[in-house]
């Protein structure tokens, strides 16, 4: 294998009849059909040994259509799948795992009560069948071993559940290598990771790399694709749009071939007139999440707040909202003390929250759009014990009209709904009940690119409304681009308290791993 | 519609699987319809009024008990101690029966106390101590059980005066009362799901329980509330059973818990929560009745039929999970 030392690019060009690049894995013509809408339209990949290919398009493209049917979880209508010379018509999982494809899923699948290496070996624990005797011994061994060699120190004998979520996706890629997969497909591995854990990960893809190991890189973040991938390819509505090594592509080309139009500026220009001071947090602790945090926010105002994973962002907003208990210090809104017990304390008095976690804090799956945005409301549209069908609906279709909220109707239930929708259904709700500050955790997480810009969109209509809005957020362009102050933590302190014109990212960055 | 589905991801796909899900919902529906029909065919007793009145009213406490259980159930949580809420109840409205003694309001409401203490205690328990509701009235039912028999020193309580026998045992229009007590607190038990704050908030906590708290949903009183009105409806079943029999039985209601889970699972409630409907629900309940009765009708013994019903049980899950993993 060639050694270069720039940006993996190898001078590789797809056309090229001199070189016959040793493709691995080839799809031709790959075409999937849900209910008649094609979920995928003649799509095709190349991809070389050793390589990291990154699978680009927003949400809904295609691209968890396309890898699961790579690792046989759906079969395809046409088209096909040549891995290693020979055609792959298998369609079960197991077998497709067997040859060589695996695949890290951004939810991580493992058995929490489990040990590491009984979760590394979790179906392959011996070939000679379900009564076998297990060598537990022999296991923790070869998962040692095989940890070690990925240069993590992980212990095979710990239950799953005391890791943090980093060290699972490590166990997850040690489980892919002890299957001997020659591709792994990595669906969003960074979402939950901290920048030095992103590290860690990068170093192992890149060791990967040298054994001939081929990646299909899944991401949002746009500087961890041209710092890892070599090749990337791009979908777009369930088609293919083209694949070009990553070195002849930059940020807004890759964007524009994403969305398929320009997107002139990523952050929209706020005219918001900064107002009365609405939220003031004074000396607000925590055993073991933060300490002496304090600030303000006012009307109008985005407060930005940065730091690593672990820096005790999230803990700061649960405990404003109520989720959490605090051990000291005091919260006021507009000048008055607040003692907030509950979300329901909070909502009451004009907080909203809108979490990281949408799945798990955001909304109710089975219930319809209308339904999970008038919950935080729903007094609101009742008269004695009983709902106003007519007011509820009415403010729904309002809000829904108004976020600009894609759905098939308000009685849509909201698993339907792709990210960035199941979002502004989230934040609808806050909006209904009418809060004076609104606290959004990672508000873009797991959002394609043409529905950022409308959630920053919507920030800015925020505060042009009068609200207070704290944002936390792990992109720093996104932090940059919208806070008129920035508050920096490091380890549950408050490092940095920087207005928009002294913030860059590396003074962020300075103050974060303060 | 304005603003229709556009890049979303399959805005047909959409349509269909509400399609789908639509005749999920009616499914039960259907089957109870071909139950009938089929009934009516085999056994010319089964289509008759008569027949039919009677099937009701046997439905009724078991209906009752469901109503109650369905909205602990959509909540995500389970209650096993109704069976024994109905002989506590019994031997306490039988108490205060009998001929001469106290009025007849007397008895209804020391009976629903007690029903709704028991509830309330299953509440009170679940929410402060996150014992999993499973547990905590799976305790609730062997503590009810027994102080039936205290209360009762283990013998039935008879001699009950008229009034009281007249609650499940007399008529109204030429109607049977159980079978207008099931039509009344049927709309009720609809109302509260479908229009009101409550019930919408059940759904809510048995959907997503994190998500609805962070909605600002006490969930603690929202449990609280759903277990006491779980513990009141299986008072008025109790009820409505020591007047039919004219008796207070401590050893009353033995396995009840189960029919009344059975049929709200029969008529589409989800145990993981969150779904669920007192149409489906009344459904559930009638077709456990109305098969037993057909049954019986046919002569096919005690022994086969709970075979059948089994089989239905498992059946109805089945074909429900079949339908959710189409979607």
């Amino acid at each position: 294998m060639q050694k270069v030392s720039f940006r993996g690019f190898r001078g590789f060009d797809p056309n090229s009849p001199i070189m016959t690049p040793d493709y691995i894995l080839t799809v031709r013509g790959l075409t999937k059909t849900f209910s008649g809408v094609k979920a995928l339209d003649q799509v095709q990949l190349n991809l070389r040994k050793g390589e990291v290919h990154a699978l680009m398009g927003e949400n809904g493209a295609g691209k968890s259509t396309f890898m699961k049917i790579l690792i046989g979880l759906h079969t395809p209508d046409s088209g096909e799948i040549i891995f290693e010379g020979s055609e792959l018509k298998a369609s079960d999982v197991n077998e497709i795992l067997k040859k060589g494809i695996s695949m890290i899923h951004q939810e991580i699948l493992i058995v929490p009560e489990l040990t590491v290496a009984q979760n590394i070996f979790l179906g392959q624990e011996s070939n000679r069948g379900f009564f076998s005797w297990i060598d537990e011994k022999k296991l923790n061994q070869k998962a040692g071993i095989l940890l070690e060699q990925m240069g993590v120190t992980i212990s095979p004998t710990t239950p799953m559940k005391y890791l943090s979520v980093a060290e699972m996706q490590m166990v997850e890629i040690a489980k892919a290598i002890s299957n001997d997969a020659k591709v792994i497909i990595m669906d969003e591995p960074t979402s939950a990771l901290s920048d030095k854990e992103v590290a860690t990960l990068f170093g192992i893809i890149r060791d990967l790399k040298k054994k001939g190991v081929a990646i299909i890189y899944i991401s949002h973040k746009m500087d961890e694709i041209f710092e890892i991938s070599d090749t990337i390819t791009v979908l777009r509505d369930g088609k293919y749009i083209d694949t070009k090594p990553a070195a002849q592509l930059d940020t807004p080309t890759l964007i524009k071939l994403m969305v398929g139009r320009e997107i002139d500026s990523l952050f929209p220009v706020s005219v918001a007139q900064k107002g009365a001071e609405i939220l003031s947090v004074k000396n607000l602790s925590r055993a073991g999440k933060f300490s002496d945090i304090t600030f303000a926010v006012h009307a109008g105002e985005v407060l930005g707040i940065a730091g690593l994973m672990g820096a005790g962002r999230t803990e700061i907003a649960r405990a404003i909202f109520g989720l959490d208990p605090v051990d000291s210090g005091e919260i006021y809104l507009r000048g008055k003390q607040l003692i907030i017990k509950t979300p329901q304390d909070a909502i009451r008095s004009g907080i909203g929250y809108v979490s990281e976690d949408r799945k798990k804090l955001g909304f109710i799956p089975g219930m319809s759009v209308k339904h999970n945005m008038t919950l935080a409301s729903l007094p609101n549209h009742a008269k004695g014990l009983f709902i106003q069908d007519k007011s509820e609906t009415a403010t729904a279709a309002q809000m829904i009209a108004d976020l600009r909220i894609k759905t098939a109707g308000a009685d849509q239930k909201v698993t339907f709904l792709s990210g960035g929708n199941q979002q502004k259904v989230v934040i609808g709700k806050v909006l209904l009940a009418s809060p004076d500050l609104v606290i959004l955790d990672e508000p873009t997480r797991g959002i394609d690119v043409g529905a950022k810009f409308e959630i920053y969109k919507l920030i800015n209509r925020l505060v042009s409304d009068g609200i207070a809005v704290i944002m936390i957020s792990s992109e720093l362009p996104e932090i940059l681009g919208l806070s008129d102050r920035i508050l920096v933590l490091s380890k549950g302190k408050q490092t940095a308290l920087l207005t928009k014109a002294e913030a860059t990212q590396e003074t962020i960055m300075q103050y974060a791993v303060h | 519609m304005e603003n229709p589905v556009q890049t979303d991801r399959n805005p047909v796909g959409i349509s269909t699987k509400n399609r789908i899900r639509g005749i999920g919902q009616y499914g039960i529906f259907i089957a109870f319809i071909l139950i009938c029909l089929v009934l009516s065919v085999v056994t010319p007793k089964f289509l008759t009024v008569s027949n039919l009145t009677i099937v009701v009213t046997q439905v009724s406490i078991n209906a009752l008990l469901a109503f109650g259980v369905t909205f602990v159930i959509i909540t995500g949580g389970i209650d096993l101690s109704i069976g024994s809420t109905v002989a506590v109840t019994s031997v306490v409205a039988a108490s205060f029966a009998h001929p001469d003694t106290y009025p007849v309001v007397v008895p209804i409401l020391a009976g629903l106390a007690a029903g709704l203490l028991l509830g309330a205690f299953n509440g009170l328990v679940i929410t402060k101590s996150k014992v999993p509701p499973f547990i905590v009235t799976l305790g609730t039912m062997t503590i009810g059980r027994g102080l039936a028999l205290i209360l009762s020193k283990g013998r039935p309580v008879s001699n009950l005066s008229d009034s009281f026998n007249f609650i499940g045992g007399g008529h109204l229009l030429g109607i049977p009362t159980p079978i207008l007590i099931l039509i009344v607190f049927f709309i009720i038990c609809s109302v509260v799901l479908k229009k009101t704050v409550l019930g919408r908030y059940m759904y809510a906590v048995g959907g997503n329980e994190q998500a609805a708290q962070a909605s600002g949903i006490q969930l603690n009183k929202v449990k609280m509330v759903v277990y006491t009105l779980c513990g009141g409806l299986a008072a008025l079943a109790g009820i409505l059973l020591t007047s039919r029999i004219t008796t207070g039985q401590p050893n009353a209601g033995v396995g009840f818990e189960l029919d009344a889970i059975a049929a709200a699972i029969i008529g589409g409630t989800s145990t993981s929560g969150g779904t669920g409907t007192m149409t489906g629900t009344l459904i559930g309940a009638l077709l456990i009745g109305v098969i037993s009765n057909g049954l019986d009708l046919m002569n096919v013994t005690s022994y086969y039929q709970q075979v059948v019903m089994g089989i239905i049980i498992i059946g109805a899950v089945v074909l429900d999970s079949l339908n959710q993993n189409k979607n």
